[in-house]
């Protein structure tokens, strides 16, 4: 694969506006008033909060354990008070809350101590915990723990450092890349070593030549034998899924992951951080933020997790007609409905926004089936098919078409000449599908247990009436033996008394019923005492049955079939 | 709220009709000035009827006339209905035309995008059958002055066989059935001019610079186009070869009738066309092969316009059927990818 690079699909070039952002050098953003760290770091997990309120931390100091797999570790961002520790609003499209530290810096920046970590003397376990421990997470914006994505130690053949940062106006990665290309390819080498791929690639847009220059630089330097890779500048080739078929030519289906099929992608800050964390022991504290749009001084800037991005952005000075503040791209990102959230791992922009630069789009005019969304479509769908059957409520029809191999990264809504929003029509089909997978979900659970309640009902009722006739037909045979009467010698004798032999019967039934509580001891039945107790067995599951079947068709998970099942197991 | 993407490319509906518009333009010059100019009387009529009644229409609907009259849809439907019919036709027949396309066809199916049939090609379809005589009366190339043909046009009576001509299909087929000639004998008649029809080669010429603009400026991909022209070229020069006397040449079927306009401009509509690029194939294909089997066997002496509708109810089957591969699908297919072997 020296080399060569493949296509994917469709794609779009829009204006990438890098300029702004990426000329001037990363400055350090001041301490904030207060710091409000979400206990919630990874994408499925929060932490258990270990400080109290009034406690003094130190810079690095765990303030969140990591709980189960998914977990990761919280880390005070400076030394300061914890003041509170409550539920507040996040960078969120919803504005959703999580539970945060809050902490007030006391400015003087005081390290907890820490000290490389070994690596090399350590076993791969001990390694991924300590990551995990630094509250390692992936930086791309997904923030997907890297233990996880580490795993395995096994079946990875090819690293992948994902410096595309294809979105317009982004360029955290870019600034990251010029200035540290010797830090991150030094937590390359770790992660490759970590994860035990034969070759490393880092793949960067090739509309960042100085990145690439400062990363060949570096890995010449490194001698690890790193390949820097320039990729066509095309939205959206930073995607994970789209850079792996560009480096390497593989697809990866949705719903699968590129560790099975024997690539992993860590995004270049997530490999600066990893070498942050193992050559000084630091946890991920900061990260750099990219302050552009509608700004009088755009740049990056490296941000305590925490900052409020109210008080960050005063640091751009946004225009007087800024309306909204963007947080990612404006392919993918969504305008924070409240500016008192704080930058967490995943935040690598803020956009300001304004109604020249972001303009409103023309009204919504009706799909001419032109094909255009098809032909820019990275996962080679078909957009306008998909809007057809989500605005009839076919959602059906829309799953078929594969509506979840969508990324949602906006390339059909970009192109399409009717301005018809496309994401947001895919978006709610996607959650309507949710919405009645889950009320399915419920609806069978709630069936199935009243089913169930009906047939143990009758169950339970078989039963006793069952036991009620053995008993009886014990006292009656008791009282036959007590008297003159002779004991019942065969059950269906021709020509006798229909009383005894309904006792007889009676008789028969108690024992099997004995021999019936005794489960253990049917293995060393006769065949005669086999069929005797499949007969009543019979009777019983007729009895049973009859109420819960009436409604319903027989079928593998029907009281009916469970019954059969349950007799068959008893035998 | 406005959600993501924020930008947007600087894209309408109004620019691709626009440039549709645009690029019929090559074609209207050279059928004005070799022809004969009614047919810039039929195009302003059929203009004015098309955007009066899309706005009455809209206007029963309750729908926003401004936005929908601005998108030029009607514009390019009106145009194509009037270059498809003969240009000295009597003013209601174009207006009639016109109303069956913008009323029945494209507003009674719910308006722009919701259409499954070709509204030009309906309304041709529809006047064909309904004044056969009217719609075989094509003006001989540059015969008319403009007062003859503005005469015809608001309805003064004809003498036909002094004032128009037929077309080169039709003389062919009279030439062919009626008087048992063969095809070179007949190609030897008036009518004829190198290719096609006398002078109707320059407007097909027309259509064909038409065309590259839409490919160049990618309103249109290669796939029907090609498909359709090659395949009437494949099927036609075979026959050809082998009955050189009873079946026109593959360039005389390119060069006459409505070739080369519905090769980029009718079988082109994205609303009532197939919309993946194979489906695109076998519909330009199916219609090719409908058009040649008319032309040579059928009763009306071109078929473009049953062609397309026959082809344009297939489109949902063909859609279906042609659906391409999605990203990553490849895999699970097992064909061939790298699929990135593991280590042992």
């Amino acid at each position: 694969m020296i080399g060569r690079l493949f296509k994917f699909h469709g794609g779009i070039k829009p204006a990438a506006h890098k300029d702004e952002s990426a000329k001037a050098p990363i400055r350090r953003a001041p301490l904030p008033a207060r710091l409000i760290v979400p206990l919630r770091q990874s994408t499925r997990a929060t932490a258990t909060c270990i400080v109290e309120i009034g406690q003094k931390v130190l810079k690095g100091q765990c303030i969140g354990e990591p709980e189960g797999f998914l977990g990761t570790a919280v880390h005070a961002p400076t030394s300061g008070t914890v003041v509170d520790i409550a539920p507040h609003t996040m960078a969120h499209a919803s504005a959703l809350q999580t539970r945060c530290v809050v902490i007030e810096p006391d400015g003087e920046e005081r390290w907890i101590e820490h000290a490389p970590f070994d690596y090399h003397g350590a076993s791969r376990d001990e390694s991924l915990a300590w990551l995990r421990a630094c509250g390692i997470v992936g930086m791309g914006g997904a923030t997907f723990p890297s233990h996880v994505k580490l795993g395995k130690g096994a079946g990875i053949e090819t690293l992948i450092l994902n410096g595309g940062e294809c979105e317009p106006w982004i360029t955290c990665d870019d600034r990251l890349m010029r200035e540290r290309a010797a830090d991150i390819l030094a937590g390359a080498v770790i992660l490759r070593e970590l994860i035990g791929a034969r070759e490393m690639v880092v793949g960067i847009e090739d509309n960042k030549p100085e990145a690439i220059a400062a990363m060949q630089d570096a890995a010449a330097a490194s001698g690890h034998g790193v390949r820097i890779v320039p990729i066509p500048s095309l939205y959206p080739a930073g995607g994970e899924k789209q850079l792996i078929r560009v480096l390497t030519g593989i697809e990866i289906p949705y719903g699968k992951l590129g560790g099975d099929y024997g690539v992993q992608c860590f995004n270049v800050g997530t490999a600066h951080a990893v070498y942050r964390a193992i050559a000084h022991g630091e946890p991920l504290l900061s990260r750099i933020v990219t302050l552009t749009g509608n700004v009088e001084d755009a740049g990056n800037w490296e941000v305590l997790i925490g900052t409020p991005i109210e008080e960050l952005l005063q640091l751009a000075r946004p225009k007087p007609d800024t309306d909204r503040s963007i947080m990612g791209g404006p392919m993918m990102g969504f305008a924070l409905p409240r500016l008192d959230v704080p930058i967490v791992k995943g935040s690598n922009c803020i956009i300001s926004a304004s109604p020249t630069l972001f303009p409103p789009p023309p009204p919504e005019q009706p799909c001419i089936r032109c094909t255009e969304c098809a032909k820019a479509c990275p996962a080679e769908l078909q957009p306008f098919e998909l809007y057809w059957f989500g605005r009839s409520k076919n959602f059906g029809k829309a799953q078929e078409y594969n509506l979840f191999d969508c990324i949602e990264c906006g390339c059909c809504a970009y192109v399409c000449p009717s301005h018809i929003p496309l994401v947001d029509y895919f978006r709610f089909s996607k959650s309507e599908i949710w919405a009645r997978e889950r009320d399915k979900s419920a609806a069978d659970q709630a069936r199935e247990r009243f089913e169930f309640r009906n047939f143990r009902q009758e169950r339970e009722k078989a039963e006793k009436a069952a036991k009620l006739a053995a008993k009886a037909a014990e006292t009656r045979a008791k009282l036959a033996e007590g008297g003159e009467a002779p004991a019942p010698k065969t059950a269906a004798e021709p020509g006798e008394d229909p009383k005894k032999a309904l006792i007889a019967a009676a008789l028969a039934r108690a024992q099997a019923q004995k021999a019936e509580v005794k489960p253990q001891n049917t293995d060393n039945l006769s065949a005669d005492k086999l069929a005797e107790i499949a007969d009543i067995e019979a009777r019983r599951l007729a009895a049973a049955v009859t109420a819960p079947a009436a409604d319903a068709t027989p079928g593998a998970d029907t009281p009916a079939a469970t019954v059969a099942v349950d007799a068959e197991s008893r035998n | 709220m406005i959600h993501s993407p924020y930008v947007r490319k600087q894209v309408s509906v109004q620019r691709t009709m626009g440039l549709v518009l645009l690029a019929l333009l090559p074609a209207i010059a050279l059928y004005a000035w070799k022809i004969g100019t009614g047919i810039l009387v039929s195009l302003a009529l059929a203009t004015l009827t098309a955007l009066a009644a899309e706005a009455l229409v809209l206007a029963l609907r309750k729908r926003p006339v401004g936005i929908a009259l601005g998108d030029l849809s009607a514009v390019v439907t009106a145009w194509l209905v009037a270059l498809s019919l003969p240009a000295i036709a009597p003013w209601w027949l174009t207006v009639a035309a016109v109303l069956v396309a913008i009323v029945a066809v494209k507003h009674i199916y719910g308006g722009l995008g919701q259409n499954p049939f070709n509204p030009a090609m309906v309304a041709y379809c529809t006047m064909i059958v309904a004044f056969p005589a009217l719609m075989s009366q094509w003006p001989a190339a540059g015969a008319l002055d403009f007062d003859t043909q503005l005469g015809l046009i608001l309805g003064s009576a004809r003498e036909l066989d002094a004032i128009t001509g037929a077309t080169a299909l039709d003389a062919l087929r009279t030439g062919l059935r009626a008087d048992g000639a063969s095809v070179q004998s007949v190609l030897q008649g008036p009518a004829f001019g190198m290719a096609g029809g006398r002078e109707w080669e320059w407007v097909g010429l027309g259509y064909l610079a038409g065309g590259a603009l839409l490919l160049a400026t990618r309103i249109i991909t290669w796939h029907m186009p090609a498909a359709f022209l090659g395949t009437l070229v494949v099927v036609s020069g075979l026959f050809w070869l082998i009955a050189p006397g009873q079946f026109a040449s593959p360039l005389f079927h390119l060069a006459s009738g409505g070739t080369l306009l519905a090769a980029f401009f009718i079988i082109t509509d994205p609303v009532s066309g197939a919309t993946t690029p194979r489906g695109k194939l076998v519909f330009a294909a199916g219609i090719a092969l409908i058009v040649w089997l008319i032309r040579s066997f059928g009763a009306y002496p071109d078929g473009i316009a049953f062609a397309v509708l026959l082809m344009n109810m297939c489109v949902p089957l063909l859609d279906m059927k042609t659906q391409p591969r999605v990203f990553g699908h490849r895999n699970e297919a097992g064909e061939s990818v790298r699929t990135g072997e593991r280590r042992p």
